[in-house]
């Protein structure tokens, strides 16, 4: 086990930090599931970082000049290279403080946040590269399934059978033709120290996943899953309860990967069908019971597979 | 006193950049600028430079993680060419706006397809709109002389903006030279660290790159181009300073014979070297004829340049880069429309020679000065000429 895991005894109910890094009165939308996950994920990290953040919903929503929600260091440059970004922050912190240009003792969290679109596709490239180089920093995947900020296009994390903008069902086409790219394990397949997936609805199980991510020494990738009412075609006030059931539904499975160990954090003993969860979207309802049936064959043979990943 | 040696140019720069005390150097191979990293790799990893180097995996990520670096208050470096160069095209863009003083040697190449390691200005040519600083060397000499410049002239409170050095690929970038690396003790004194007054720092938290919605964007605007003018007065007094200090004197715009010219030819880069072998030559001959070039490229020298043309009757600007379906070569067109206004201007004939790596002769160059000496009195029927290229 890492020795700065080990030490960490956890963020619960009774211990919470009570700093907001990122402050309310931001411009997402009502319900964003994105933005309270970024805000848990802010508070769990506290306010010695800096945040890199790929252009995006979240860069947008809270960075309209002259305000701006962030209370902590902030840069965007652009929308394919968080993590190259902040590759150069972390380099420059290590050789300042090599150099006596910033306080040796202060320990500064690097973060990249970026989008599925920004994660997935377009920075997927600049991802790489950092993992591989090994920079002692975070990223932050919020996971929203397409590309919201421009109007829901599909990306390559959005779901099979979503309906898009650029996925839209038809004679032809049943909606997204894909199934989700799995970032996830492209971040392992890096061998890197932590690999995390985290849900808003488990909030708690949030924050410590963030945290231990900032606190070994590093790269590390946590993926959250991000609802988003607008673009998914959902009640802003179901956004919790729909990410709960992409957890019990196994379609969304929270588990952390640990110096390539992987362990299941929430196991899902009595999993809801998939139905009850694709029932739930707009984006969904075009579904016959047919592909309704083979997208369960594929979330339970994922499921599956990643338990047995989990024994090794 | 700096010492005096005979050093590959990449290699000097190498060493200038040393001397300068980059912090982090972010860079990603690409002919003809290896040699560069390169040496840079070497200082850094036999400890002469106690830097970072990110050995990042694009030249993409190379100028977003030189911004972060930048951005944070690490003195900053990298280097690209061609292909490269067009890569970073995006962001480019942002680190002026953002005001993120990284310095960058360009080793000028041509741009794809067909594909070329070879020299031209191709690359440069199509990022004018970049918002950099940008300045030409001539010589090794330069070379390093610029890049130890670039970064006083770039973190100067009063500018705060990337700066390209420009160096011909292969005919700079390769060639063994004597040149004089300063001592790092003069280098210190002229060079003092970078301290930008706004950083990547928790203590001080800011928002770097925020949205520009309408409201505000064209001020984000004006307020960059005004800034971005006004560098120039810093540029002037750190050259004036280098002169001071160094000896060597560095203009916006340098003339070579052209007190009683008729002829003046402008190139920008290294192939000057080898046109003042013509203008020797040709003056030897008895024709007058003489040579100018830009240092500064940005922010346009207009003062320096309308003065240095004043009284020329011929202009032949020899352009290294192609505008297709333009109305000249991309320097022809700026010089013809700064000229524009004037009350006096030269007549400005356009040649498109050395493209891809072409070599462009002593002789090609007498040719120019003499197809200038006609249209003097003639106008020309075209907007530019091509010089060196096979017809059949």
């Amino acid at each position: 086990m890492i020795p700065e895991l080990t030490k960490f005894k956890g963020y619960s109910i009774k211990n919470l930090p009570k700093e907001e890094p990122l402050a309310p009165g931001h411009r997402a939308c009502q319900g964003c599931g994105e933005i309270l996950a970024l805000r848990m994920a802010m508070k769990a990290l506290g306010t010695d970082v800096i945040v890199c953040n790929a252009t995006g919903c979240m860069e947008i929503v809270t960075s309209p000049f002259p305000h701006t929600s962030w209370r902590v260091p902030w840069i965007h440059i652009a929308f394919e290279n968080a993590a190259a970004v902040a590759s150069g922050v972390e380099a420059a912190l290590k050789v300042l403080k090599r150099h006596g240009r910033f306080p040796k003792s202060r320990h500064v969290d690097v973060v990249a946040v970026a989008g599925d679109g920004g994660t997935a596709d377009i920075g997927l490239q600049a991802l790489s590269g950092a993992l591989e180089r090994g920079h002692d920093f975070v990223y932050i995947c919020l996971d929203n399934e397409a590309y919201m900020n421009t109007g829901v296009q599909r990306s390559s994390c959005t779901p099979f059978g979503a309906m898009t903008t650029t996925s839209p069902p038809g004679a032809r086409s049943i909606g997204q033709m894909t199934w989700k790219k799995n970032v996830p394990q492209i971040a392992v397949a890096h061998g890197i120290p932590y690999v995390a997936t985290a849900s808003p609805a488990f909030f708690l199980d949030l924050m410590n996943k963030v945290k231990k991510a900032a606190l070994v020494k590093g790269p590390a990738y946590v993926h959250i899953y991000s609802p988003c009412p607008t673009g998914w075609g959902t009640r802003g006030e179901d956004s919790i309860k729909l990410a709960r059931l992409a957890v019990d539904t196994k379609i969304f499975p929270l588990y952390e990967v640990i110096e390539g160990k992987y362990y299941l954090t929430r196991k899902i003993t009595k999993p809801k069908p998939v139905e009850e969860y694709l029932k739930a979207q707009r984006r969904f309802r075009h579904l016959t019971p047919e592909i309704i049936e083979e997208i369960q064959r594929r979330v339970d043979a994922e499921y599956e597979r990643l338990v047995k990943l989990s024994e090794l | 006193m700096g010492k005096r040696v005979a050093k590959e140019v990449s290699i000097a720069i190498a060493d200038a950049v040393k001397l300068a005390r980059a912090e982090v150097i972010a860079a990603y191979p690409i002919t003809p600028q290896t040699h560069i990293v390169e040496h840079l790799s070497e200082l850094v990893a036999n400890g002469e430079l106690d830097a970072e180097y990110i050995t990042v995996e694009s030249e993409h990520s190379a100028i977003s993680a030189a911004l972060g670096a930048v951005a944070t208050g690490a003195r900053t470096f990298t280097s690209t060419a061609s292909q490269g160069l067009a890569l970073m095209h995006e962001i480019l863009f942002i680190a002026p706006a953002l005001r993120l003083p990284v310095v960058m040697v360009v080793a000028n190449r041509a741009l794809s397809a067909p594909i070329s390691i070879w020299n031209d200005h191709s690359d440069i040519m199509a990022e004018r709109d970049i918002g950099w600083i940008q300045l030409w060397a001539e010589n090794g000499q330069e070379a390093v002389d610029l890049v130890i410049q670039a970064f006083r002239i770039a973190e100067d409170r009063n500018v705060m903006f990337p700066t390209i050095v420009n160096i011909d690929g292969f005919t700079l970038s390769h060639v063994i030279e004597p040149v004089e690396l300063p001592d790092q003790e003069e280098v210190d004194d002229f060079l003092p660290p970078f301290k930008p007054k706004y950083k990547l720092d928790p203590r001080k938290p800011l928002t770097m790159g925020p949205v520009g919605i309408p409201e505000i964007y064209f001020e984000a605007k004006k307020a960059q181009d005004e800034a971005f003018k006004n560098s120039r007065r810093a540029i002037l007094r750190v050259w004036k300073d280098w002169a001071k200090r160094f000896g060597r004197v560095y203009n916006p715009v340098e003339t070579y014979r052209t007190e009683d010219a008729e002829v003046v030819l402008l190139i920008n880069g290294s192939l000057a070297e080898t046109a003042m072998t013509a203008i020797d030559k040709m003056r030897e001959q008895g024709k007058k004829v003489g040579l100018m070039r830009f240092r500064l490229w940005r922010p346009f020298p207009m003062q320096e340049f309308r003065k240095a043309v004043s009284g020329i009757p011929v202009l032949a600007v020899i352009d290294r880069a192609l505008t297709p379906g333009g109305v000249g070569g991309p320097v022809a067109t700026e010089v013809r429309s700064a000229l524009y206004n004037a009350a006096r201007r030269p007549r400005v004939v356009n040649f498109i020679a050395g493209l891809g790596g072409r070599d462009v002769t002593v002789e090609d160059f007498e040719e120019m000065a003499d197809r200038a000496a006609f249209y003097l009195k003639k106008r020309p029927k075209e907007a530019y000429e091509m010089i060196g290229v096979r017809e059949s």
